[in-house]
């Protein structure tokens, strides 16, 4: 099939987009799902491995509970049924990132169905249906000597082969990429709110494949789909299917027929493009897994663990903006992650100033973390020691600008605030008579913004108050310079 | 050298016999015979000794690990041994040394036993034989022009012929209970999930069971003690306690009721699958008779497929097991015969419909998971053995066992041996 650039003459509102998602999703669990390997990112290859995931002929799987109650956790977070009884499958295909040649799965009999995922696009909220969600293996991962076309040799590190992982399978409800990203979003917001994964893309621990097709718009029909694997950002996932949706666009746009084929995101060349159609032709072949008994879910259990749900995200929301009085899109962003939003509760309770609170996290806070992990910095700076420093701004003792360099100081040595301010002497400059000289010495010093100042140019006493301050080091109380400036020169204009 | 082990840990307890002789003359047995029965892969001469080392130390200081310490027993190559190549009788693990021991390896060392080596088997435990091995076929001890049975033959000869005491193999439609007709010896196939299948290469996992082979009743007793119960690694294993299998076999039948069947008979293959597609790419390393039944794996499951094979499969095997319980409903042992017939000769059973239909009479058994044991129950007018198959209800391996060793006991064959020289 030839390949019609994107942004042909199409009018695009005679089709509707009609996108599916399928998340994998990698669990926190300790140990992997069928053996007692730990799960560790990043350990040297093959370090985390045993005849089990190795898959050695003659071992067995057991399976790991602890991945059964994460999948559970995640389950009742997007309301669905979990099933009373499920079962595992046996999934063949052959890849050498897979030594057993099937991949432990779940097929007939998933742990849940039935769910949604509340998603917000432009300031409304749509269900996402969720069809699906079940348990499955990771497989082992390869390396290349170079690109996989020119490699020579290939390495297979098995550190990654048994992870658990969760498999949530969307109804083809998502109208636009924009919706799709929204909808990722919102189930990475989940599943890290659950403490079930690490949400984190770049090392392949949300994984998201995409299934679109066009229809025209009123049709209840679905259109010929079309499966994009390797969307590993959010970034992708929303370029990948305005891509894909273009291109479909256009291909129908002159009356070619869109070919039910898996495209793999080109992230490089911004492209998607077909994969060998013998590549995915797969026939799984799935059967129930002999070696597992299948499992029955005991509800007590399922109601224990509903009943640890924590609150998530858009219910904290909510609550920032009623309880809090904050805007909408400040309590997004305190929300959407639940060690940020734990830390501004825990502030608020020391300093009962949500503003001053959530405008401190929201600027310096933020900026100090630069993407890292909240939870490191909060041990640095607890929520306290927040409190501590806002208190010091609300009582004059130190200025809002000294309290950026404070604050600076408390991320690198973990002390708090009046510790700080008492060693630096940075406690505002308050004594009328240390001032005026130090007020007479800068006008002295500055004869030219006098005169500026004579002749009218108002902005001449801004650049005294700066001098001011910046031979205080800072410590002067602003508004204290500025009336005795004020003084001073009227008494000279006089 | 066909003292059962229980008499040979008399022997060591008494200082009459030590581990150590034992072992040495088992290896030179080994090494005077087994050129010509075949029933080895792989001895592992050096383990052995030392294992049998220790074990002399241990009875020297009045402190074995109990009744199986200094036993000269030999595996099947299905069961995965540390450090030593674990073949399932094919090429394409030739050189495949396993990093663990299967749970059954395991508990066997922990009591004790003397590993002499790895067995002989049809390759990948499918046949009926052991002439589908892919290194070479193994003999029957009591007529080296006749198969030894499969696919367990291996080690079913080497008990047999006086090359091991003991030995295990695995049953997957009659492995164990068929050689084990074939060769005049004791075997047993545990009701399903009574022994760990951890390290146990699979053929079918639902149907496969690991049991012993032994020169007599108590000896599979006391074989089948030392590896049953639960393993945390094989979640299918069963979690019920392990009754001392030795001390149930005084308690006699009285008061049994054995069934005897009229009929005793499941259909053949469908010939259909014989057309099933060639699978290029595993080919090579299997041989002709592993192709057959992966071939019927391929087809079988494919979409479209799977309701008319493994779904039929799973009725048929609901079936067999409605019927074994409404029959254990009226009677607590089922008697019937190991096999259809004798040992054949080597090449004889060249159609596989025929060798599969070996199995017809042990295959049930392994569909309903229920225990079966096979002992010796005379001879034919050629000389070659005759087993007798006792099947009970799931987990009620001690009345099978009382069952068998009273029948035994009664019964004079196991004196006879074979003229293996
Ligand atoms: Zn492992």
């Amino acid at each position: 099939m030839a390949v019609t650039p994107p942004g042909a003459d199409v009018n695009p509102d005679r089709y509707e987009v009609v996108i599916g998602l399928e998340v994998h999703a990698q669990l926190r669990t300790r140990s992997k799902m069928f053996c007692g390997c730990p799960t560790r990112f990043g350990a040297p290859p093959n370090s985390q491995t045993c005849p089990v995931c190795q898959g050695m002929p003659g071992v067995l799987p057991v399976v790991n509970r602890r991945a059964v109650e994460f999948g559970i956790r995640t389950a009742l977070a997007f309301h669905c049924r979990v099933n009373a009884a499920c079962r595992f499958a046996r999934k063949h295909y052959y890849y050498p990132d897979m030594p057993k040649n099937y991949q432990i799965s779940q097929y007939e009999e998933p742990l849940a169905e039935d769910g949604f995922l509340e998603v917000d696009v432009d300031g409304s909220s749509r269900a996402i249906g969720i069809q699906r969600l079940h348990l499955e293996e990771d497989v082992g991962k390869l390396l290349h000597e170079g690109t996989i076309e020119t490699a020579k040799a290939s390495l297979v590190d098995f550190n990654r082969s048994g992870v658990p992982l969760m498999e949530t399978v969307s109804r083809p409800e998502l109208r636009s990429p924009e919706e799709a990203a929204a909808y990722l979003r919102a189930f990475r917001a989940i599943v890290v709110y659950l403490d079930v994964c690490d949400g984190n893309m770049e090392e392949g621990s949300l994984r998201c494949d995409a299934n679109v097709s066009l229809r025209p718009r009123g049709a209840a029909e679905l259109g010929t789909k079309v499966e994009i694997k390797n969307l590993n950002s959010f970034r992708n996932v929303e370029r990948a299917l305005k891509f894909e949706v273009a291109r479909q666009t256009a291909a129908l746009a002159v009356d070619e027929r869109i070919v039910q084929e898996t495209r793999l995101w080109d992230a490089d060349r911004e492209v998607t493009r077909s994969m060998r159609s013998k590549e995915y032709a797969h026939d799984y072949r799935y059967f129930p897994e002999p070696d597992l008994v299948p499992l029955q879910i005991d509800r007590r259990w399922v109601e224990e663990i509903r009943a640890e749900l924590p609150e998530l995200p858009r219910a904290r929301r909510q609550r920032f903006v009623s309880r809090y009085g904050l805007s909408l899109s400040t309590s997004d962003i305190l929300t959407h992650h639940g060690p940020l939003a734990d830390y501004f509760e825990a502030a608020v309770t020391e300093f009962p100033d949500a503003k001053a609170v959530s405008n401190w996290i929201l600027s310096e806070f933020l900026r100090v973390l630069a993407g890292g992990d909240e939870r490191v910095l909060s041990m640095k700076v607890p929520p306290r020691n927040l409190a501590g420093l806002l208190r010091l701004i609300a009582d004059g003792t130190i200025s809002g600008k000294i309290a950026k360099d404070v604050f600076s100081t408390m991320v690198d040595t973990g002390e708090d605030a009046p510790t700080i301010v008492r060693r630096e002497g940075l406690t505002q400059v308050a004594d009328e008579a240390v001032l005026d000289g130090i007020i007479d010495a800068v006008m002295a010093a500055n004869p030219k913004a006098i005169e500026d100042f004579k002749r009218g140019k108002t902005a001449a006493k801004k650049a005294l108050v700066g001098q001011v301050m910046k031979a205080t080091g800072g410590k002067a109380n602003p508004a204290l310079v500025d009336r005795l400036l004020e003084d001073k020169l009227s008494k000279i204009q006089t | 050298m066909y003292q059962p082990i229980h008499e040979l840990t008399d022997a060591y307890r008494r200082a009459d016999l030590t581990p150590t002789a034992v072992a040495e003359a088992y290896l030179a047995r080994i090494d005077a015979l087994d050129g010509r029965l075949g029933a080895y892969l792989t001895v592992v001469r050096d383990e052995a000794l030392a294992a049998a080392r220790e074990s002399e130390l241990r009875w020297r200081a009045g402190a074995p690990l109990g009744p199986l310490d200094g036993a000269p027993v030999a595996l099947k190559d299905v069961l995965c041994t540390r450090g030593v190549r674990t073949t399932c009788g094919s090429k394409m693990l030739e050189s495949f040394v396993p990093p663990y021991d299967a749970t059954v390896v395991e508990r066997l060392r922990a009591a004790g036993a003397v590993i002499l080596g790895k067995t002989n088997m049809d390759e990948f435990a499918m046949g009926s034989s052991t002439e589908h091995s892919a290194f070479h076929p193994t003999r029957n001890p009591w007529d080296l022009a006749r198969v030894p049975g499969g696919s367990s033959g291996g080690s079913a000869a080497a008990v047999a012929g006086g090359l091991a005491a003991g030995g295990f193999g695995s049953d997957t439609g009659g492995s164990i209970r068929q050689p084990a007709a074939f060769c005049g010896v004791v075997g047993m196939k545990p009701t399903y999930g009574r022994v760990s299948r951890y390290g146990l290469v699979a053929l079918a996992s639902s149907l496969d069971q690991v049991g012993p082979f032994a020169r007599d009743v108590r000896d599979a007793a006391l074989l089948l003690g030392a590896v049953a119960g639960h393993d945390r690694r094989d979640a299918t294993c069963i979690q019920a306690p392990v009754p001392d299998y030795g001390a149930e076999l005084s308690k006699g039948v009285a008061g049994l009721t054995l069934g005897l069947p009229d009929e005793y008979f499941i259909d053949g293959m469908d010939p259909d699958v014989e057309r099933a597609m060639e699978s290029r790419t595993r080919a090579a390393g299997f041989g002709a008779e592993v192709k057959r039944r992966i071939m019927l794996g391929t087809y079988a499951l494919s979409a479209g497929y799977y309701d008319a094979y493994y779904g039929k499969a799973q009725s048929v095997r609901t079936l067999v097991r409605r019927e074994f319980a409404a029959a254990f409903a009226r009677v607590d042992l089922i008697v019937a015969p190991t096999t259809p017939n004798v040992a054949f000769k080597h090449g004889e059973k060249e159609d596989p419909l025929s060798m599969y239909l070996n199995d017809v009479f042990t295959i049930p058994g392994n569909l309903a998971g229920i225990p079966g044991i096979s002992v010796p129950c005379g001879f034919s007018v050629t000389g070659l053995p005759i087993g007798l198959q006792v099947l009970g209800r799931p987990l009620d391996e001690p009345r099978l066992l009382r069952a068998a060793y009273a029948y035994e006991q009664a019964t004079p064959w196991r004196s006879r041996r074979p003229e293996l020289t």
